[in-house]
């Protein structure tokens, strides 16, 4: 199990205040372009008869199918997204001043609140065709995989080992062939597994995007999305339960075809000496291990791509390397003044923005006070998460033959869309006429709360066989045991897990802190649904605002408190 | 072999003249971590750069090798100026630097495959390195799978392979434990002596001074601080060579002597501000445990050496690489608690009751040894005890350190101040709030 740091840890050095805060108001400036574009080109679009969503199950195998297209073709897209941004963020020091930060706050952004502006743009590049909206769907699952992936790719360029680049150099690589030989491959296991989790997270999405409702308009594309957002509207249970289903197989089969074979495959990657004791291989890498004629074509594809990666592209490193560098400042002075031009301009039209469209002090402290609700949420919620999977993972992690079972459900149980599970609670919450400001709540968690399990399991699974003895020995027992032996030593795990959780979580409140069922309507009181409100009713400004708000919050979240505690955990809590 | 290396010298593979390398520091002067080397390979030779760490050895390599352009200075290789990776050079690494997602023949394969070379070639010449090196068998093993030793013959493998002119190892023996760095090295030399080898010459660093006198024709001994090739000398005898000749001993333990000779023989000319010998505030101090340091006197003072040993001698008894011995003979000289001389180790007065001490004895002699000799350790107390709040910040001792040295040495200068300090109870350190303070030492004061 590769236990993964959350991106926005993993940055050694704290970045410069002053730059989060640039990135911040460029990406808003940005979305601020967006929105006072998108009213004047949105145009009444006639849903075309391609755009006809049924709910009878047999269409759902190729409902199915569009879907799994669409995340695979944004997962392609992340992929090229991954292999250039990284790169160049990793090799030019001015551009990852800019480029860093900003992957940083894209990530904290909640995403979900974009959709109504991508959707308007896209459809505005092909107006009145269906292409539009399939990009538009493509590139809001893209916004919920790219992010990680390139911090991961990016965090492994910076920490590529030293001796290893010497060799290349010393042998005289050339830039692509290093990049095929030891970029890419020592990025590979981290890569691999954010691949996975971006997955996981596209899932998320596809509900939401493939029926998108713009004022008084919805536009649904063929989908399991939309199929399901059919069936909530139609009160249809048993489709909704078939959608389920679907999905599921849907999972389980790119599951064991694809990313099984993937995380074994690229176990050989990792950059270690000891030959660790690693699981059986998956059945499929097994049967492409295994079958003459499969290994054969495999080889054959493994052969071309090796071809590829020795093509004498690029240009060795011709220059050996100065110590002595004589600082380029009158480039610097150019570069920091053209960022700083476009910080201003990012400033201005955010001010333009809000002044032009009314927004005032008021909606912007209702924005705040529901933000601090929606906050008050995800602490309760994580605290919550906490105290049921801690010392479950932890009992879990103790005993390894459960660990290696659990740990596959739980990752499963992470990529399963919790939205899809929403009907369930509103029916439950209609029926019994429960206060839907508290029994929505937990629908913000459904799908994120797995994240703490399975980094506590990994924690307590990694957790020193001498120490646990040198507990027993002294009769270490009970409370003392969890607060002087167990919970600090997972806790670098714990924190890792939680992050992640509390940021899903966020983002979940767009969707969870609204829930519907047919006519019935629930609504709390928080950002997330000031938010989906705005959305539905098509009120720009508002929604920006609310995605300003919310971003503040996460990101304040995690540098105020998420931040300092990871360090902590690292300083203090690691042996060596 | 004498003979062949006088005729063919005449035009040398590898020159470097007045090298010097410094890191640039923008608070002070640069930093010199080498300065005026002259160097000069010629054909048919194995010479070793021997010195402690920190000594440029490896710094020097690397500008051998291209991977480093030096502050000043010339490099020529075969009479051109080197500019970048040289062609005709290729490196064994200290850490072997294989690529653990490549197989052993992949590896190996893995310079012709950037030079451009065709399916064919590259088989053939990767299978005869393979089986040259005594790795047949292993084609298709990952690194992972291989012990150390075997490692470091994939290494050795994917250098020669080029063929190159000449062949840079940066300790290349240094991580394998002693049988099988005997191992490799006795191979290696069997192989440079019936002429199997596509090379023509051997530069290789080390701190081993018998690997160096064993596997050597010429050594350069390094000084620290800077780094100068402080003496050169030849080792005349024939290989095999035998560990145990009198000769091959005798010279054995004048390059100890040599090595413990310090910088007082060398004239210090690069900056007025630091002189030559005396120890001031900014003397880089080697981290060396008070452990070890309290082992080393107790096993002096006791039976056989009765207060004096051969450095040689004392390094085997001890398992002790030289450049493992020596911080611990300079750290007693240091603490007025030893003397190095010519090779030899001899405790003082003050160190022999140190080993007869108990342990508040022993803490209070350090206690005296650090105020008397170690001026940063002396500064540090003397700030706690001038604060009312007898509190003081790591970060100004450690920024004030980096005015002198390079920020690796200041640490390791700090740590060690901070260890010792702590030891003989002058004060204490918060980790934490990296801050000094006089908390629970009231007693000592």
């Amino acid at each position: 199990m590769s236990s993964t740091v959350h991106p926005a840890l993993a940055l050694g050095r704290r970045l410069p205040n002053a730059w989060d805060l640039a990135a911040l108001l460029c990406v808003f400036g940005l979305i601020m372009a967006f929105a006072q574009a998108a009213p004047g080109t949105f145009k009444p679009l006639d849903a075309p008869e391609a755009l006809a969503v049924d709910l009878s199950p047999t269409n759902l195998p190729e409902y199915a199918l569009r879907t799994t297209m669409r995340m695979f073709a944004a997962l392609a897209a992340s992929l090229l997204f991954t292999f250039t941004y990284a790169p160049f963020a990793a090799r030019s020091r001015r551009a990852g001043i800019v480029l860093i930060p900003l992957l940083d706050v894209l990530q904290s952004v909640p995403i979900l609140g974009f959709l109504s502006f991508t959707t308007v743009f896209f459809m505005s590049l092909f107006p009145g065709r269906v292409l539009g909206l399939e990009l538009a769907a493509i590139f809001a699952i893209f916004t919920s995989q790219a992010w990680n992936m390139a911090f991961s790719f990016y965090q492994s360029l910076v920490t590529t080992p030293s001796d290893l680049a010497e060799a290349t150099q010393s042998f005289h690589l050339t830039t692509w062939q290093r990049f095929w030989r030891l970029d890419v491959p020592f990025a590979m296991p981290g890569l691999v597994w954010n691949t996975m989790l971006s997955m996981s997270g596209g899932w998320f999405f596809v509900v939401a995007s493939e029926a998108i409702t713009l004022g008084d308009k919805t536009f649904t594309l063929p989908g399991i999305g939309s199929y399901v957002a059919l069936a909530l509207d139609k009160r249809d249970l048993g489709a909704v339960l078939w959608a389920i289903l679907a999905m599921l197989v849907v999972i389980l089969l790119y599951d064991q075809l694809l990313f099984r074979p993937l995380v074994a495959w690229s176990a050989k990657f990792r950059f270690e000496f000891t030959a660790s004791s690693t699981g059986e291989d998956p059945w499929v890498l097994k049967l492409l291990r295994r079958t003459h004629v499969l290994r054969t074509a495999g080889g054959a594809i493994g052969d071309v791509l090796s071809a590829v990666g020795t093509w004498r592209l690029g240009k060795p490193v011709r220059k050996s390397v100065q110590t002595v560098k004589a600082p380029n400042t009158f480039g610097d002075l150019v570069f920091y003044a053209v960022v700083a031009l476009a910080v201003a301009g990012a400033a201005w039209k955010v001010v333009e923005y809000i002044a032009a469209n009314n927004v005032g002090w008021a909606d912007l402290g209702e924005a705040v006070g529901l933000g601090c609700i929606t906050l008050l949420r995800v602490v309760v919620l994580i605290a919550l998460a906490s105290v049921v999977w801690v010392p479950i993972g932890v009992w879990i992690g103790l005993r390894p033959n459960w660990a290696r079972r659990i740990q596959v459900l739980a990752q499963f149980l992470a990529a399963f869309p919790a939205n899809l599970l929403f009907p369930i609670f509103v029916v439950v919450i209609v029926k019994f006429h429960l206060n839907a400001d508290v029994w929505l709540t937990p629908l913000m968690i459904l799908g994120t709360q797995w994240y703490i399990l399975f980094n506590v399991v990994a924690g307590a699974s990694a957790f020193p066989g001498d120490l646990q003895e040198a507990a027993k020995n002294f009769r270490i027992g009970g409370l003392l045991w969890w607060r002087k032996v167990m919970l600090p030593g997972i806790f670098p795990y714990f924190v890792t897990g939680a992050i992640t959780a509390s940021g899903g979580s966020w983002n979940a409140s767009i969707v969870s802190e609204v829930a519907s069922w047919g006519d019935d309507k629930l609504s709390a009181h928080g950002l997330g649904a000031y938010i989906a409100h705005a959305t539905d009713a098509g009120d720009f400004p508002r929604i920006v605002l609310g995605v300003v708000v919310m971003s503040a919050f996460v990101l304040g979240f995690n540098r105020a408190v998420w931040r300092p505690m990871y360090g902590y955990a690292t300083r203090r809590l690691t042996l060596s | 072999m004498d003979a062949i290396t006088e005729t063919v010298a005449a035009t040398p593979l590898l020159e470097v003249r007045a090298c010097r390398q410094s890191y640039h520091k923008d608070s002070s002067a640069d930093l010199l971590v080498l300065d005026d080397v002259n160097v000069s390979i010629a054909n048919g030779e194995i010479v070793g750069l021997l010195g402690r760490s920190g000594s440029g050895k490896s710094t020097l390599l690397r500008i051998v090798a291209g991977l480093l352009t030096p502050t000043a200075g010339d490099v020529r290789w075969q009479g051109k100026p080197v500019s970048g990776p040289t062609q005709g050079v290729a490196m064994v690494f200290q850490s072997f630097a294989l690529f653990p997602w490549l197989t052993v023949q992949e590896n190996v394969e893995l310079g012709l495959e950037a030079l451009g070379t065709p399916r064919a070639e590259r088989d053939k010449r990767a299978e005869e390195a393979i089986d040259l090196i005594g790795l047949g068998g292993y084609e298709s093993a990952y690194p992972k799978e291989l012990s150390g030793g075997m490692r470091q013959r994939v290494g050795l493998a994917r250098a020669l392979v080029v063929h190159p002119d000449l062949l840079l190892m940066d300790e290349p023996f240094s991580a394998l434990d002693v049988l099988t760095a005997e191992t490799l090295r006795t191979d290696l030399i069997d192989l440079w002596m019936e002429g199997k080898l596509p090379i023509k010459s051997v530069l290789m660093v080390t701190h081993n001074i018998e690997e160096a006198v064993l596997m050597c024709d010429r050594i350069l001994v390094f000084s620290s601080n800077p780094g100068r090739v402080a003496s050169e000398l030849r080792v005349p005898f024939a290989h095999p060579r035998n560990r145990h000749d009198a000769a091959f001993r005798q010279l054995v333990d004048d390059i100890y002597a040599l090595m413990t000779r310090r910088a007082t023989v060398i004239p210090k000319a690069t900056t007025a501000a630091t002189p030559a010998v005396d120890v001031t505030f900014a003397t880089p101090l080697q981290p060396v445990s008070t452990n070890l340091l309290a082992g080393l006197i107790e096993t002096m003072a006791g039976h056989p050496y009765d207060g004096r040993a051969d450095l040689p001698a004392l390094a085997a008894a001890l398992q002790l690489e030289a450049d493992e011995l020596l911080p611990m003979g300079e750290a007693l000289q240091l603490l007025g608690f030893g003397v190095l001389e010519e090779g030899d180790l001899k405790l003082s007065e003050p160190g022999k009751e140190f080993a007869h001490a108990d342990t508040d004895g022993r803490k209070a002699l350090f206690a005296a040894a650090l105020r008397a000799h170690v001026p940063l350790v002396a500064a540090i107390r003397r700030t706690l005890d001038e604060r009312w709040n007898h509190r003081a910040s790591a970060v100004r001792f450690r920024d004030e350190l980096e005015d002198h040295m390079s920020p690796d040495y200041a640490e390791d200068t700090l740590r060690t101040a901070i260890a010792w300090g702590r030891y003989a109870e002058l004060y204490t350190y918060d980790e934490e709030a990296a801050q000094f303070s006089l908390e629970d030492i009231e007693a000592a004061a």
